[in-house]
């Protein structure tokens, strides 16, 4: 039996009086790719951004239900969301580099947690950069601007300055939609290389890549959790009539 | 009329009105650089000016002019900015934030004879400081500060949401996402807004005929102490600015030179105004580029 780092208890999301997530219940393993697949609009995205309280910054987004990790809940109030975060990471849709050097993009928030030393920080950087396959690519370049990269390259990038942060769970919202298919094989390696080290959630709308690279797949549908197992029981024999009629294309 | 002959036709449109306004730029600022150009001499720079004689100069209303815009500026731009990241950043949307952007939209539009009356109750009569140069410089931060608030809020609100979030989801504090992603990124166009607004200050006389006043103490340039009833510094001193000194000479002036003087003091005042937004502009980007690493 795996370990699970993330345990979901009846957990629903609001958006005003509009309810987005109607109280799902899953186990999240520790070490393992977790793919959330579903049509656009089912909650899969907003599940995601509850987890490391993103959604927060959304007017009038609330959460009910439980989300623990290490025993907290991560929605009661008292959490300190901004420690949460180091140890949630989040990769988006969109790359999001900062209109920085790539050096300063991964340094960024290693200065806010007072790591000041030149050694300390230029080895993260490099071993960052390493471990997000970008090292090779961009070790001449370290303080040119992050926004002369490729779209992919930007992309790795910010996978890098998450894993700077030594989190212990990364999740990705649609990391490669925006991406051409090499970035997107690119990215795909990378993601199964980290699973290694971290606990992944990805939120992707390419039937292709959950079938690949994850080990457990969860299917949504306007807001319900319709099936969870292991990713290859899900892509070849699913239990639920919805599921199959998903993957196969017959809506979505 | 087919689109494509539309589309000839709002271009033409348009480059009618470029061509517009273009030429009133350029023919105001000749005629005025024209017509002063000729008086403006290193004597005239350097010299105070005269109440009857002709050949005065204009050094202290330069002086002044650029004094009072620096203090105006150190007050008014963290005021300004600050009340920019609270209207973007931290303002709820609701009623009393549409009744602060309402606020300000009507200071904005304020005429400023208006806040020189304001200026004059409050920062002459109600302090007891008489005319001085704080109270002008306290009267055109309430001029200015509407501009920057909404210039400042703008910039940050241009600013991708990815950025902020990118830098939020790292675990980083509101506060210090909005010093290290959010300000930096809206810096240039909030430096554009800041250049604008010096402009307008630069220029400005009605909020300081009641605030700074129309007559500048006898100053000794050697004197640093800003405590000194003659120090160039002292903040506590009437001052008659560039832009005041034009209207009084024109409407009470004895000298001879009228006519000269305000025309070299407008050409100084084009020409200041043009090379302080020149430098500031330099000054811009220079640190736009070292912080976003673009060469």
């Amino acid at each position: 039996m795996s370990e699970n780092i993330l345990q979901v208890r009846n957990l629903e999301i609001y958006y005003g009086d509009k309810r987005a997530v109607n109280g799902i219940s899953m186990d999240v393993e520790k070490n393992a790719i977790t793919a959330l697949i579903g049509p656009s609009g089912c909650g899969k995205s907003t599940f995601l951004r509850t987890i490391n309280r993103m959604n927060d910054l959304i007017p009038g987004a609330r959460a009910e239900g439980e989300i623990i990790y290490e025993d907290l809940n991560l929605l009661s109030d008292q959490m300190n969301v901004v420690a949460l975060r180091k140890e949630i990471g989040m990769v988006f849709q969109k790359p999001n580099p900062f209109p920085k050097s790539i050096y300063d993009n991964i340094t960024h928030a290693l200065k806010y947690n007072r790591i000041k030393k030149k050694s300390q920080l230029d080895e993260i950087v490099e071993e960052s950069l390493r471990k997000a396959a970008l090292w090779d690519e961009v070790k001449d370049r370290l303080h040119k601007s992050a926004l002369s990269l490729s779209g992919g390259q930007q992309q790795r990038l910010c996978i890098a300055r998450t894993i700077a942060m030594k989190p212990t769970v990364v999740l990705l919202d649609e990391p490669s939609s925006a991406l051409d298919p090499i970035s997107n094989a690119k990215v795909e390696e990378l993601i199964i290389e980290l699973k290694k080290e971290y606990s992944i959630i990805i939120v992707t709308h390419n039937m292709g890549q959950a079938s690949r690279i994850s080990d457990k797949t969860a299917f949504f549908l306007s807001g319900d959790l319709m099936e969870y197992d292991v990713t290859e029981k899900i892509f070849t024999n699913p239990s639920n009539q919805k599921t199959e009629e998903y993957i196969s294309g017959r809506f979505g | 009329m087919t689109s494509k002959s539309a589309d000839r036709i709002a271009t033409g449109v348009f480059i009618v009105i470029a061509v517009i306004i273009v030429s009133i730029l350029v023919g105001l600022f000749s005629y005025i650089l024209v017509k002063g150009l000729t008086h403006i001499s290193l004597d005239f720079l350097t010299s105070p000016s005269s109440n009857v004689r002709a050949g005065g100069g204009i050094r202290d209303q330069l002086f002044n002019s650029f004094y009072i815009l620096v203090l105006t500026m150190i007050i008014s731009v963290p005021l300004g900015l600050g009340g920019g990241i609270y209207m973007a950043e931290y303002a709820k949307p609701g009623k009393v934030t549409n009744t602060i952007r309402s606020c300000i939209e009507v200071l904005s539009s304020l005429p400023s004879i208006v806040i020189g009356m304001f200026g004059l109750l409050m920062f002459v009569n109600l302090t007891g400081w008489g005319y001085t140069i704080l109270g002008g410089a306290l009267a055109l931060t309430v001029f200015n500060l509407p501009v920057l608030v909404r210039v400042s809020e703008d910039a940050i609100r241009s600013v991708p949401r990815e950025l902020k979030e990118g830098s939020l989801a790292l675990g980083i504090t509101h506060w210090h996402t909005i010093k290290t992603i959010l300000l930096p990124s809206a810096f240039p166009s909030i430096l554009t807004g800041a250049i604008l607004a010096s402009g307008r200050v630069f220029g400005e006389a009605a909020a300081l005929l009641f605030t700074a006043g129309l007559s500048t103490p006898r100053l000794n340039y050697l004197d640093w102490n800003p405590f000194s009833e003659r120090s160039p510094l002292n903040i506590f001193r009437p001052a008659e600015t560039l832009a005041v000194h034009i209207w009084s000479v024109n409407t009470q002036g004895l000298i001879p030179d009228i006519e000269e003087v305000s025309n070299g003091s407008a050409a100084v005042l084009v020409i200041s105004v043009l090379l302080f937004n020149l430098l500031a502009r330099w000054i811009g980007t220079r640190i736009h580029k070292r912080i976003t690493a673009t060469k």
